[in-house]
């Protein structure tokens, strides 16, 4: 399934710290060259691209040519979908659960 | 001039015909995954362009600079509802759709002609949430969030987006 895939890269591409680090640093600071997204990494130039490629195909990085260079941009609409999977989904039992102590002890009070 | 710019992308897996009218002239359809915002326009290069609550309040309003369907969308775009981000006058919301495989690539471009834009942060609260909904109900006929505050970002700020 299509969709299967695209989680799939998804999750990988997050469980590296090479790549957490990058997007990390587009999330400082957007719009960002190969260049200088290498200088803040340990890694051959080859590395960095080849980190850069992983993320983009999972779609968490998205790229714009400005001229000659090629811009990087941190892309946050899957880790939406990681939010509304992942978290919102299982917080709502629980903030269910809250809104209901919350009326049961102010009735108790009035 | 220093430029405040973010880029969302997203993979619909539909036609750009129908991403195109969704993103579009389907009111009805946008009210669904906009959290209830629709917008009004003639979508032609040069028409006026302005972005609703359910109650009529004009939240954006601005001009269609292009419109190329269903490939390119590109629209001036001022805030009307938050003094502050009024000030900040026009930003350029681009919106290109480019066929891939069954998908369409959906790629949504902000910018502002000023650095650290509040417009800019207020519309990036938005964008993800919204982009997210509307892969949904194209998808698979509902959304995921019912409604703005699940994403736990004040609203309506953000909703400017």
């Amino acid at each position: 399934m299509a969709e299967q895939r695209d989680t799939d890269a998804l999750f990988k591409a997050l469980a590296d710290p090479s790549r957490r680090k990058l997007l990390d640093l587009l999330h400082a600071d957007d719009g960002r060259t190969l260049n200088d997204l290498c200088e803040h990494l340990d890694m051959s130039r080859q590395g960095v691209t080849q980190h850069l490629d992983v993320l983009e195909a999972a779609n968490l990085v998205a790229t714009m040519r400005r001229g000659r260079e090629k811009l990087h941009f941190l892309n946050p609409v899957p880790l939406q979908q990681v939010y509304e999977r992942w978290i919102a989904k299982f917080e709502k039992p629980r903030l269910a659960a809250l809104a209901e102590l919350k009326q049961k002890l102010e009735k108790a009070n009035g | 001039m220093a430029k405040s710019t973010f880029v969302y992308v997203t993979y619909i897996r539909t036609t750009p015909e129908r991403l195109w009218s969704a993103l579009t002239d389907d009111a009805e359809f946008m009210k669904q995954y906009w959290f209830g915002v629709h917008c009004e326009s003639e979508w032609k290069a040069g028409s006026r362009w302005q972005m609703l609550y359910p109650d009529g309040t004009v939240v954006d309003s601005g001009q269609i600079v292009e419109a190329e369907p269903p490939r390119r969308l590109v629209i001036r775009w001022r805030n009307q509802w938050n003094p502050e981000l009024n000030a900040e006058g026009d930003s350029l919301c681009t919106m290109e759709l480019e066929p891939n495989g069954g998908a369409v690539k959906l790629s949504i471009t902000h910018t502002i002609e000023r650095e650290a834009s509040k417009l800019i942060t207020a519309v990036s609260g938005g964008w993800p949430k919204i982009l997210s909904n509307l892969k949904s109900l194209v998808e698979t006929g509902s959304i995921a969030l019912q409604s703005y505050e699940a994403g736990k970002t004040s609203r309506p700020t953000e909703n400017a987006a």
